[in-house]
């Protein structure tokens, strides 16, 4: 059995790296067919003239003018590996320094959002799930159609229409007051900033998985073991507790953690619009102000979060469920 | 005399569906069951396979699907009984015993789930008894079903019954594709079941091994019960009345084989009046119309020419 | 009148009520194309009232005209990407499952390089890498919709494959074009023009988040990607309106789009003959 669980994470682990891989060669493919010249976009014309030879010498290496692009693709890459992704041209930093900061921003945001939309998501399609037909089961379908019909940057103006211009409870924009001192910004001041961005990711978050959730929850509710169950006199919590819960959290945490990806999509159209400085604002801005270090570097990064959340649900799923766990046919 | 256990009169189940695209139209299943099981007695309801006589199973527990209508009158010990009184009483007193493990939770324990996840020592214990009684290893109770070996099931799935204290005691299809030696087994177990003073009904598609164990043996055809007899009834062709039990008897195997031409109408295509009468020899102008359920010879008959 | 109708019909008349909606919109917003551009300073800034009931923006262009067209633009844009989007859907699900295990293998393995990369972000690479503009933006909705339809139509193949009458149409000697034309085409069009319809909706907010974030559709266009872009300059200082309705009316198209899918689904799907 350990073994059997070994071979399967050994294999999950070598698709991953490919899947990576083949990633890192399809953005720098789109990067290189781009017909913006990143210098001239970045730098500008002005710049470029009153910068000295040398710095122009460095920029167009690291462009590698001239060279072929798999040598560029092939010492791009093992830059990267080393940890060296490049300068960033709108910041005019590492890449490395940059992501750094605006990852920490963002996955404050992320996981709070992750995990909100999880729980919720979660209950609202096991209730609507043992409540099929009913009053209840329309509302959170009806939410959940009105959720993913929904523009998240939308919603995203709506919440900052009502609570920070309406209400004027809640700020209108960026992850610390402005002109605070980095060292003046209190746990508080974050929280208070992150809170309307967090709270528009939860609420699109939560659609899918309670969706998900009802379809399983139908199918538990159909199934002949809860048909079994009822017929011996179990209902109510006591069905959902013995029975309900431990086969539909199964697949609703393998699917949370298969929408990695949504959360994070839902987060460059979030930070975006609350001017929030995490990765998917700094994403917008290195893909209009062509910074191509930059932009692959975040693209990469999202791509091991999504393809880690995915190899983790693989994982978990494995350990949890006794059937896959003890070797027999699932 | 006492009251039956279980008493189910002109039981009837139908569902809803769709033909020709855009209309509804009723399907009936279950179209007229008669059936009584008293204290200390087994029944068998026998009929073949995929004629909806699980439903029957289904019925007494309030068990349904969401699209199913039920009609006709069940009672149980002397009052009715209704989908309320059928929730009170299923799981302690009205019991089932499910035809397959698939009733069973695939991420529950074995134990636990025959416990109902009680942990008192009272249950404990008799849990204990159950499966020592049955031969059952301790360690069971640890295993997850599909780790069970297809000789257990059988004793598994009744002891979800025994761990209660049933009056009544349905079991739906208790040996689907066992092996005779086996099947009979499981067969007693239930016997032991009704000697212990519950009512047994079980559902089957078995005759001969109805036969074997059970008190009296209700005949199901197409959505109707068409015979009740004692099981000495079956030692000879002359002491049975419907026509189709009796093409049942000449087809078991000690009697030669011998099958009757024709298969039982579809649910869609019912003909009018006796459903035999597409197969019968002795059908007249008289069996296309309603055919009572009459009192015969200590059983019951569904024929005009019965004798 | 809805209670004398049976589940059936019902659905059947949410499909039409749907579609005949949507098709209103899309021909009434490519009409007023030319009055959505026009501006009038007399009348800037507006609030909602009878005569626009959306009101005006700060240019005094009605904004009732320019959601309209906004919204024809971004549904027709959306509907085209994600018709080529389910035709390659269709190409790939049918090659995956008759073409061997190799093609099957590249297959799924592109599919989860592509559903790998954040989708918003997937579409931003693309953009970029076309210079941006429509074209950018129509390109890349049409190039990253396809993968869960495809695995549905690869799966269903998969099933149709092995089923007896195709087997042993096979048997038989017929042609493997005249089976996949004859036996299995007639089976896969509606759970193919189901998935096509459930992917507008997802094609449309594609698109109009992307030109949101400046990826898409010029600034000239009235895309309501652009228009809700533009209001969000005007939100501190209480211009509500210029955000609200537009958004809400993509909000309704896309829920339209959503509700005559499913009820299309409902309609091709064996399982529902029951009740």
């Amino acid at each position: 059995m350990e073994k059997r669980l070994g071979i399967q994470i050994r294999n999950k682990v070598i698709r991953m790296v490919l899947l990576v891989l083949t990633t890192s060669m399809l953005t720098f493919i789109l990067m290189k067919a781009s017909p913006i010249d990143p210098l001239q976009a970045n730098v500008g014309q002005a710049a470029l003239g009153s910068m000295s030879h040398e710095q122009v010498e460095k920029l167009e290496e690291y462009w590698g003018v001239g060279e072929s692009p798999v040598k560029q693709y092939v010492s791009w890459a093992a830059d990267f590996i080393r940890g060296d992704m490049g300068t960033s041209l709108l910041y005019r930093q590492p890449v490395a320094d940059v992501i750094a900061v605006k990852l920490a921003n963002s996955l404050f945001l992320m996981v709070t959002a992750w995990i909100l939309s999880g729980i919720l998501g979660f209950f609202l399609g096991v209730i609507s799930g043992m409540n099929r037909g009913r009053w209840i089961d329309r509302l959170v379908k009806g939410y959940c159609l009105l959720i993913s019909s929904t523009p998240t940057f939308w919603l995203a103006l709506l919440l900052l229409m009502v609570f920070g211009v309406w209400l004027k409870i809640l700020p209108v924009g960026l992850s610390v007051p402005i002109g605070v001192e980095a060292a003046g910004v209190t746990f508080f001041d974050r929280v208070y900033h992150a809170v309307l961005p967090a709270l528009t990711l939860s609420i699109t978050g939560v659609s899918n998985i309670a969706l998900h959730t009802r379809e399983k929850m139908i199918g538990i509710m159909e199934s002949e073991y809860v048909l079994f169950a009822r017929a011996r006199g179990e209902k109510g919590l006591v069905l959902f507790w013995h029975h309900g819960l431990r086969n539909a959290l199964l697949p609703a945490i393998t699917l949370h953690f298969a929408a990695v990806s949504e959360i994070f999509g839902g987060s460059v159209l979030v930070e975006q619009v609350f001017s929030y400085p995490g990765l998917g604002q700094a994403a917008v801005s290195a893909g209009l102000g062509s910074d191509m270090p930059l932009l692959m570097a975040i693209t990469i990064i999202s791509a091991l979060f999504v393809f880690g959340g995915n190899m983790i649900a693989d994982i978990l799923y494995g350990i949890v469920d006794p059937r896959i766990r003890k070797g027999g046919a699932a | 005399m006492e009251e039956p256990v279980l008493k189910i009169e002109h039981l009837n189940i139908s569902f809803l569906q769709y033909t020709n695209g855009m209309r509804q139209s009723q399907l009936d299943v279950i179209r007229d069951l008669d059936v009584e099981v008293n204290a200390g007695e087994m029944v068998a309801v026998v009929g073949s396979s995929g004629s909806g006589k699980s439903l029957l199973a289904h019925a007494v527990l309030g068990i349904l699907p969401y699209n199913a209508a039920r009609g006709g009158r069940m009672t149980y010990r002397g009052s009715e009984l209704t989908q309320e009184r059928i929730e009170k009483l299923r799981g302690s007193e009205i019991v089932m015993v499910p035809q397959s493990l698939s009733y069973l939770d695939p991420l529950v324990k074995i134990g636990k789930q025959i416990r109902k996840g009680r942990n008192d020592q009272k249950t404990v214990e008799k849990l204990k008894n159950i499966f020592r009684r049955y031969d059952l290893k301790e360690e069971v109770e640890d295993l997850y079903p599909f780790e069970l070996s297809g000789g257990m099931n059988r004793r598994i799935l009744i002891s979800t019954a025994l761990i209660e204290e049933p009056k009544l005691v349905i079991a739906d299809e208790p040996t689907p594709g066992l092996d005779l030696k086996v099947a009979k087994r499981a067969m007693g177990h239930f016997r032991e079941l009704a000697d212990l003073g519950a009512g047994v009904l079980v559902i089957t598609h078995d005759l001969e091994l109805a036969l074997e164990t059970a008190d009296r043996v209700v005949v199901f055809y197409a959505g109707c019960t068409v015979e009740e007899a004692a099981s000495k009834d079956f030692i000879r062709e002359e002491t049975l009345r419907h026509p189709y039990t009796k093409a049942l008897w000449r087809a078991l195997p000690q009697h030669g084989f011998q099958f009757i031409e024709g298969v039982q109408p579809y649910v869609k295509e019912m003909p009018e009046g006796c459903p035999f009468s597409p197969r019968c020899g002795m059908c007249t102008q008289e069996c296309r119309s309603d055919i009572p359920y009459r009192s015969l010879r200590g059983g019951r008959v569904r024929c005009l020419y019965a004798t | 009148m809805m209670r004398h109708l049976n589940g059936r019909q019902r659905v059947l008349l949410g499909l039409i009520v749907s579609a005949v909606i949507l098709l209103t919109v899309c021909i009434g917003g490519a009409f007023c194309g030319d009055a959505a551009r026009v501006t009038d300073f007399s009348r800037k800034n507006l609030e909602p009232c009878l005569r626009y009931p959306f009101g005006t923006d700060w240019l005094g262009r009605d904004m009732l005209v320019r959601t309209l067209k906004g919204i024809s633009l971004s549904v027709l844009l959306g509907m085209a990407a994600a018709a080529v989007s389910a035709f390659i859907a269709l190409a790939l699900g049918i090659a995956a499952a008759t073409l061997g295990k190799t093609v099957d293998a590249v297959i799924s393995f592109v599919i989860d390089l592509l559903m790998g990369i954040p989708h918003i972000l997937l579409l931003i690479l693309i953009s970029v890498a076309l210079g941006k503009g429509f074209r950018g933006v129509a390109w890349g909705v049409a190039l990253t919709h396809w993968p869960s339809l495809a695995r549905l139509i690869r799966a269903e193949v998969m099933q149709l494959k092995e089923s007896p009458y195709i087997q042993i149409a096979g048997k038989l000697g017929k042609s493997r074009w005249y089976i996949a034309g004859k036996h299995m085409l007639p089976h896969l069009m509606p759970q193919f023009l189901t998935g096509l319809v459930l992917l507008f909706p997802h094609a449309i907010l594609h698109e109009s988040s992307v030109t949101f974030l400046g990826f898409g559709l010029s600034s000239e266009q009235p895309a309501i990607g652009i228009i809700l872009s533009e209001s969000m300059k005007y939100l501190v200082t209480g211009k509500w309106w210029l955000a609200l309705f537009p958004g809400t009316a993509l909000v309704l198209v896309v829920v339209l789009f959503y509700v005559a899918g499913e009820n299309l689904r409902k309609l091709t799907d064996p399982g529902s003959v029951h009740k």
